[in-house]
């Protein structure tokens, strides 16, 4: 058990509390910098999707995890930015003009479609968003002469200063350092004013206005900073898949996100990308088990899907906190043993609530 | 000098007339407290204020400027703070970090800024902090500093949402019962709180309270509703001794 001993502002300011931290995560770093050299190129590849599918998880959580915000149309802002980046690497834009390029249509897109958040809330907005995810879906597959309709647009390799990384390992590490430096603006919003104010939305929307937060003009901030994260990831899907089609980009990539940001665990940095290496790892390990089953089942067509499902239902029943939640009381038990209790991080529910804005 | 002016207020919700023709002034520097049995009005009345719905009719008008035109994130900047009848604290943050949030009207630095953390947010974060520290060390909220504030005492919330408003820096602090849910202790707290608050802090203090033994022990004057209606005015004893006072609350004897 470590004690923090705090003797000034700045040690709770400062992204790295201990010494722990520092070679922890150094050493996190230096074997995902190997990881290239070490590992067979599948798994290389699959490790960059898990950094894709974490910028987007980082999107989302900002939104949803801190924010309170629900959207099931956040598979529309990866189209923003896949279909941006594609355009734009064919008409030889270089990668990082492209890419912010996606990034701020991602964030125009995100305000239009937080403009309902304004007004209705909890399912209603999913519904929204959900709509919204629907007509460009319908947009990516009418609009042939931009998308290429439904057989898509093929997309080249990154071009980066003069090089062509079109090796596993080169976008491998291009993926590491955006999604390093996603976490690293995230982490910096989180401990300033805004990151707060989002919080504040998030737990009570009628105590944030009354301490003077301007409730409209942070959602849409929110909305703007997630798609735009969400977009540069899309950017970066592109890249990685070769193609952009509209059936990439369904409500049910919608939902797989959501689940992700839930499984991982919401109101996490660390949960987003827990979300991520589960959502990649665990269609890998149905195909594994799959042999092995009886073949009603392991044959059986929607077996993914379902186990998603129970998956997803089983943590909002057990883990409300997710994987994050669950790396927590592993952790603590490991550092209070013998001690730890197991009703250490059951909370008092609160029934009382005074009236809500609309 | 009078900060709140409050002239002919009334609101209705269809046909409940839950605030009606109610005028009241509160100076600087006072403690003015609202008392009348349940569902006279008193939360309603602090809801206009915070410009939660519109009034139907009436003004109110804090420091020459008439509240009706404001937008509701505004009044937090004009130097209101308010408290909440049921607690509404951000419960799954800390209680350093609920401070911290009522440290968001005074907030200067611009998003780019703070997604880069550059030294002039660092220098506002310390600030705040050094904020925030001696509204801790006034309340006695040392030990909670970390606390997730969903895992706090009844008692010690009413405590962490006071320690928020006054964060804010407020000219008026609007106390939506504070003793309720507290027990004698924690009551007497509160009393020498609110007391220190506006001796040792200046700021004016409106309050809704059913304590009578905490409102003859703070209040500078006493407003009784009942009905939506103004019943008494006056000094605590004075309104406490009222006959329509004493009727609102126990009703008038048999006859």
């Amino acid at each position: 058990m470590r004690f923090i001993f705090k003797t000034d502002y700045d040690q709770d300011i400062r992204l790295i509390r201990h010494g722990g931290q520092v070679f922890w995560y150094g050493a996190l770093l230096a074997v995902l910098l190997a990881a290239p050299w070490l590992l067979p190129e599948y798994f290389v590849s699959q490790i960059t999707f898990m950094f894709i599918y974490g910028i987007v998880g980082l999107g989302l959580m900002l939104l949803s995890g801190y924010t309170g915000q629900i959207s099931l149309g956040h598979a529309a802002f990866l189209a923003v930015g896949a279909y941006a980046e594609a355009l734009l690497a064919e008409n030889g834009w270089p990668f990082p003009a492209s890419l912010a390029v996606a990034a701020l249509l991602g964030a125009a897109t995100g305000v239009v479609v937080g403009l309902p958040a304004l007004r209705v809330r909890g399912i209603y907005l999913a519904i929204a968003t959900m709509a919204f995810g629907f007509i460009l879906e319908e947009v990516m597959a009418r609009w042939e002469s931009v998308t290429g309709g439904n057989s898509g647009k093929q997309v080249g390799a990154v071009s980066l200063f003069g090089w062509h990384l079109d090796t596993e390992a080169g976008f491998y590490y291009l993926c590491l350092a955006l999604a390093v430096a996603v976490t690293f603006l995230m982490l910096n919003l989180l401990r300033s004013p805004t990151g707060r104010a989002f919080v504040a939305i998030r737990d009570s929307e009628i105590s944030a206005q009354s301490m003077g937060i301007h409730l409209a003009r942070y959602k849409t901030v929110s909305f703007a900073l997630s798609a735009a994260i969400t977009a540069i990831a899309g950017a970066l899907y592109a890249h990685k898949l070769r193609i952009v089609t509209p059936e990439q980009f369904t409500i049910l990539q919608s939902i797989e996100m959501v689940m992700m940001v839930v499984v991982g665990g919401l109101g996490s940095i660390h949960g987003a990308f827990f979300g991520a290496a589960f959502l990649i790892a665990l269609p890998q390990a149905i195909v594994l088990v799959k042999d092995y089953l009886p073949d009603s089942i392991g044959q059986a067509t929607g077996l993914q899907p379902t186990v998603f499902g129970l998956i997803l239902v089983g943590f909002i029943l057990f883990e409300p906190l997710g994987l994050y939640g669950r790396w927590i009381k592993v952790r603590s038990y490991l550092e209070l043993f013998p001690f730890y209790r197991r009703g250490m991080f059951r909370r008092q529910k609160a029934f009382m609530k005074s009236e809500r804005l609309k | 000098m009078t900060m709140l002016k409050v002239e002919n207020l009334s609101v209705a919700f269809g046909g409940v007339r839950a605030v009606s023709n109610v005028s009241f002034e509160v100076g600087q520097g006072e403690v003015y407290t609202l008392i009348g049995p349940n569902g006279a009005g008193k939360t309603t009345i602090f809801n206009l204020i915070s410009l939660i719905y519109p009034p139907s009719a009436g003004r109110i008008v804090f420091e020459e400027q008439d509240l009706a035109r404001m937008a509701p994130h505004r009044i937090a900047r004009m130097g209101i703070a308010r408290t909440f009848q049921n607690i509404e604290l951000f419960e799954h943050a800390t209680v350093l970090q609920n401070l911290l949030i009522g440290r968001h009207v005074h907030r200067r630095t611009s998003l780019a800024a703070e997604l880069l953390f550059l030294p002039s947010v660092r220098r506002a974060e310390r600030e705040s902090r050094l904020a925030a520290e001696r509204v801790i060390e006034l309340l006695e909220l040392q030990h909670y500093r970390d606390t997730l504030v969903a895992g706090l005492p009844y008692g010690i919330r009413k405590v962490v949402e006071l320690a928020r408003a006054l964060c804010t820096r407020p000219k008026l602090l609007l106390l939506d019962e504070p003793s309720s849910g507290l027990n004698v202790e924690e009551t007497d707290d509160m009393a020498f709180w609110i007391e220190d608050i506006r001796d040792d802090l200046g700021v004016t203090v409106l309050m809704v309270e059913h304590d009578m033994g905490l409102v003859s022990r703070v209040s500078d004057r006493v407003l009784a509703l009942n009905y939506g209606e103004a019943i008494a005015e006056g000094k605590p004893e004075e309104v406490q001794a009222h006959p329509a006072v004493i009727e609102a609350y126990i009703g008038t004897a048999a006859t």
